[in-house]
């Protein structure tokens, strides 16, 4: 519990200090071109190594077989997220899909 | 001298956002009391942190048990691309007093950045544009805390056995699809995912920062080779 709210704390004080960063400076630093260029690439490595395991690697023990539910549930919403752009839209229709193919493989 | 109208416009213009932000902190709450943290932890975290997707991921990594150190970096590196924000920001805020500043770092997240900046850039000659974007900030804040609310209290009504972790997945995918625009970002994202995966045994849980990194790494590289004249 108390280390939840150290790491709670820290991160949120390392964030405000990344948002803070440039804002004090005036304006006087401007960040390098390559630095700009890396950060593009934060977000889809980060949710993308977050999503996988959760994906082929349920409670922790690997699951890489085509009928794997969460597999078929996750391409369903990358289907609907990649012809949609809607974000709820995108949820629903994953949690719908991972139900039906619980229910039906049961 | 024309503070109210600017800021009742930053927050009116945000509107439309809160539309998707407020289900998606509810989906945070949910997802937070689902994982074990307990109420004020949870609403604090929205509060202290104030950061969408970097959220969501803290709430995962608290749940597997990761090393404080580990979750710390992680925050770190997913919001480090705020500092772009900042830069990007402080031509405009520089004439501002610290307690201006200070304010508008907290609220300078995602979706109040793309409003501000644009308007920033279009209304900069009139002045006074700080009050639009604190209007923005606060709207977005509102609806992020309201949202999380309402998760942490819906999260304890819903029982267990539902799967709701595998509402991280669909909306990680949800963010995750619209990112991959060209062939360097989906590179740089199956390359993470897929050393996520191998990763996955590796003490401390440092799979996910490795994977960031190997992902950055194999986005800037495929840059290179794609963008080569010839």
């Amino acid at each position: 519990m108390a280390e939840t709210w150290l790491i709670i704390l820290l991160s949120g004080l390392l964030t405000y200090g990344i948002r803070l960063s440039f804002i004090a400076l005036h304006g006087r630093w401007q960040p390098p071109l390559v630095f700009q260029r890396a950060l593009r690439y934060v977000p889809p490595a980060v949710l993308s190594a977050i999503i996988l395991p959760e994906i082929f690697l349920p409670a922790g023990l690997p699951d890489f077989s085509p009928l794997n539910p969460r597999l078929l549930a996750g391409i369903l919403a990358v289907l609907v997220a990649w012809r949609t752009r809607s974000t709820l839209l995108t949820i629903v229709t994953g949690m719908l899909g991972l139900y039906l193919v619980q229910w039906l493989i049961r | 001298m024309q503070r109210k109208p600017l800021f009742l416009q930053g927050a009116r213009d945000t509107l439309p956002i809160l539309i998707g932000v407020a289900p998606f902190g509810m989906i945070y709450g949910v997802l937070a009391v689902k994982a074990g943290l307990a109420v004020a932890a949870a609403q604090g975290m929205s509060v202290i942190l104030f950061a969408g997707s970097a959220q969501f991921m803290l709430v995962q990594l608290l749940g597997a048990g990761t090393p404080w150190f580990v979750a710390v970096a992680s925050t770190f590196i997913i919001n480090l691309r705020h500092a772009l924000y900042s830069a990007s920001v402080a031509p405009h805020t520089q004439r501002l007093s610290p307690l201006w500043k200070s304010l508008l770092a907290y609220v300078l997240v995602d979706e109040v950045y793309a409003v501000a900046i644009t308007n920033f850039e279009r209304s900069a000659p009139r002045g006074g544009q700080h009050w639009y974007m604190l209007g923005s900030g606060l709207a977005l804040w509102a609806g992020w805390q309201a949202g999380t609310a309402l998760g942490i209290f819906l999260g304890a009504q819903i029982p267990e056995g539902l799967s709701l972790d595998f509402t991280l997945v669909v909306t990680f995918i949800a963010l995750l699809v619209p990112t991959l625009k060209d062939r360097p970002m989906l590179l740089a994202a199956l390359a993470a995912g897929m050393t996520a995966v191998a990763a996955n045994g590796l003490p401390y849980k440092i799979g996910l920062l490795l994977a960031t990194l190997v992902g950055i790494v194999v986005g800037l590289w495929s840059e290179r080779a794609w963008q080569k004249p010839g």
